[in-house]
């Protein structure tokens, strides 16, 4: 179905994408971009109808790694959706299984140990700045900057890689946390190891905002362009970044207490615009605010056990009911919804996938835009498909 | 933030006529949710949003449940009159029999929201809607016109759940493709038999894959 067929219905009052008019006259251009494009990040794929440069219409096609991830957990136990979590946001296995075992602790009522929980945080702030630096890399890579940046970025990204792969087995599939704690244990060697590379973090951020936050070139492209307003922001159920780019001040860890974050002192940066730059900027921020919460977890961990004594593995059934986990992953909020029926498998099992939501207002941010500014708008939003088709 | 009765509470004095029902949650997280009559469902939560203190700005999750039709076998007792030969004497005797009764539970699907506030910082409270079947009446009014962020969940919904949301202004399968003809998520969604020949169950191909089934059970029972 070609974009020009699509109807939209006439609703009140609806938060609606604004109508834009072609100037002059002849007939719009149509172009599929994707679903394989290279700035695309996978398979997706926008109905873009075009006047000249401009975007009158954009429609996203999403499905093309549908594999229904919510019946495939449905039909398993709680446990063996664990690994399957790590392959939903690929970048970012480890936030996913914290969100996994964060609904399902609900739902089952279990406690975590403090140990475990520090460990949970210093994996998921190394997640974060890696997720942030590599995601900065491919919207400089989107702009022209063929290689450089993403190269800086995955240098660092490696290193935090090397951490996972030594303490979990895997570099990106780590599979690592459980209902009531964590796997394996750290050791004193990786701990070290993990100062190692925080201490080096500062300095890489220093050197890729020396790249790049003032370059002629990126503030010409990304100033001014694809800005989103706060009050749609919210309405639109955008959430991580994104949002506080908009100028929302809302940050999960800050606002649910999940965790220990409560012990840690850390800020949340917000942006001022809403465009492309302030998404950057916020990403750059919040990695340094990430650097702060490793360090101030490196130095408190205490020692203990790492998994809930009381905590089932075999038979794991929880009571009949339902909980709904959410955490502030690198891409905004993951959540988890289960619904028990004291079964050994969830009887509903949803994933909130953070790329999917924050996607609906992509065509508000791009009409009335240059064709080429669609690649870096849809690059700011930071998307894996492997999270937005589950 | 308010607990569930007094939202509840607030909701009927801000929505006349509103019919609001609490759904307690047994399980340990007490999450509890509010079940809303569809009729009223849109002006509910446009109150939800706009009222200064509960504020809910923010929705969270949209998704869909399916309850399938529930055969329930209950034991009942029942008294008759038999007429019993004792001593050689045919009587009416009252006796107490317990017998096995099946009734069959209409099945439905439901819709569930998880609304938090960005205001005021609190949440989640749930609501959800029931359809009357599963089969023809799956009509919801669509909640997209009061949350924008609606709208992509409920075209999902639509897809996997088949509940048709009403008021959406673009309601289009999200992630199956055009032309599938059934809802993957429901529970007694038949996956198809062959894949390479035909990705979506359906007619004959369908009747084939349960066939193919029954035949499988047929032999692992007979080993």
């Amino acid at each position: 179905m070609g974009i020009a067929e699509i109807k939209t219905e006439k609703v009140e009052g609806w938060n609606r994408p604004p109508v834009i008019t072609p100037d002059g006259e002849g007939d719009l251009l149509e172009v599929a971009m994707g679903p394989h494009h290279p700035s695309t990040h996978g398979v997706f794929r926008m109905d873009v109808a075009l006047d000249g440069e401009r975007v009158i219409r954009l429609k996203p096609v999403f499905g093309y790694l549908h594999r229904n991830h919510e019946k495939i957990a449905e039909g398993a136990a709680y446990l063996a959706s664990m690994p399957y979590t790590d392959r939903l946001d690929y970048f970012c296995s480890l936030t996913n299984n914290w969100a996994y075992a964060l609904a399902v602790e609900k739902l089952a009522g279990q406690a975590v140990p403090e140990r475990a929980e520090y460990i949970r945080v210093i994996l998921a702030e190394l997640t974060r700045v890696q997720n942030h630096a590599s995601s900065i890399g491919f919207l400089i890579q989107e702009m022209g900057a063929s290689g450089t940046p993403l190269m800086y970025a995955f240098r660092e990204r490696e290193k935090i890689l090397d951490l996972f792969e030594s303490l979990t087995g895997s570099r990106m599939m780590c599979n690592y946390m459980r209902f009531g704690g964590c796997r394996v244990d750290v050791s004193v060697a990786w701990l070290d190891a993990t100062r190692k590379v925080v201490a080096g973090l500062p300095q890489f951020v220093d050197e890729f905002e020396a790249l790049l936050s003032t370059n002629e070139i990126l503030m010409a492209r990304c100033q001014a362009v694809g800005v989103l307003r706060p009050e749609l922001a919210v309405n639109a159920g955008v959430s991580g970044p994104m949002l506080r780019a908009s100028g929302v001040n809302y940050d999960i860890r800050k606002v649910d207490h999940y965790g220990v974050y409560d012990r840690f002192n850390f800020r949340v940066p917000l942006g001022d615009h809403g465009d492309i730059y302030d998404r950057y900027m916020v990403r750059v921020l919040e990695m340094r605010e990430s650097i702060r919460i490793l360090e101030q977890a490196l130095k408190d961990i205490p020692a203990g056990p790492i998994m809930d004594p009381k905590a089932k593995i075999r038979g794991f059934r929880p009571k009949a009911g339902e909980a709904y986990g959410r955490i502030e992953a690198p891409k905004g909020e993951l959540g988890f919804y289960l619904i028990s029926d004291g079964g050994p498998n969830p009887y509903r099992y949803r994933v909130r996938p953070p790329s999917l939501i924050n996607l609906t207002i992509l065509e508000d941010m791009c009409l009335g835009q240059n064709v080429a500014d669609v690649v870096l708008i849809f690059g700011s939003v930071d998307i894996v498909l492997g999270e937005v088709d589950r | 933030m308010k607990t569930i009765e007094e939202i509840k509470a607030a909701i009927e004095a801000g929505v006349p006529g509103a019919e609001v029902e609490i759904v307690l949650n047994s399980g340990p997280s007490a999450q509890h949710s509010l079940r809303l009559t569809p009729s009223s469902t849109v002006a509910v939560a446009t109150f939800l949003r706009d009222d200064s203190e509960l504020a809910f700005d923010f929705l969270s999750n949209v998704t869909g449940v399916d309850w399938p039709d529930k055969e329930i076998a209950e034991k009942v007792k029942v008294t008759r009159e038999v007429i019993k030969t004792v001593e050689g004497v045919e009587k009416k005797v009252q006796e107490t029999v317990e017998e096995t009764r099946k009734r069959t539970e209409p099945g439905y699907l439901e819709a569930v929201y998880h609304l938090y506030s960005v205001e005021r910082k609190h949440g989640p409270l749930v609501i959800r809607m029931r359809t009357g079947n599963r089969s023809d009446q799956v009509d919801l009014p669509s909640l997209t016109p009061v949350w924008r962020a609606a709208e992509f969940q409920e075209r999902e919904v639509f897809d996997l759940y088949g509940i048709v949301f009403k008021g959406h202004p673009d309601l289009r399968r999200l992630l199956m493709w055009e032309g599938f003809k059934d809802y993957p998520m429901r529970k007694d969604y038949a996956e198809p038999d062959d894949y390479e020949y035909e990705p979506t169950a359906h007619d004959e191909v369908l009747q084939r894959a349960q066939e193919h089934r029954a035949a499988g059970a047929a032999q692992r029972a007979r080993d």
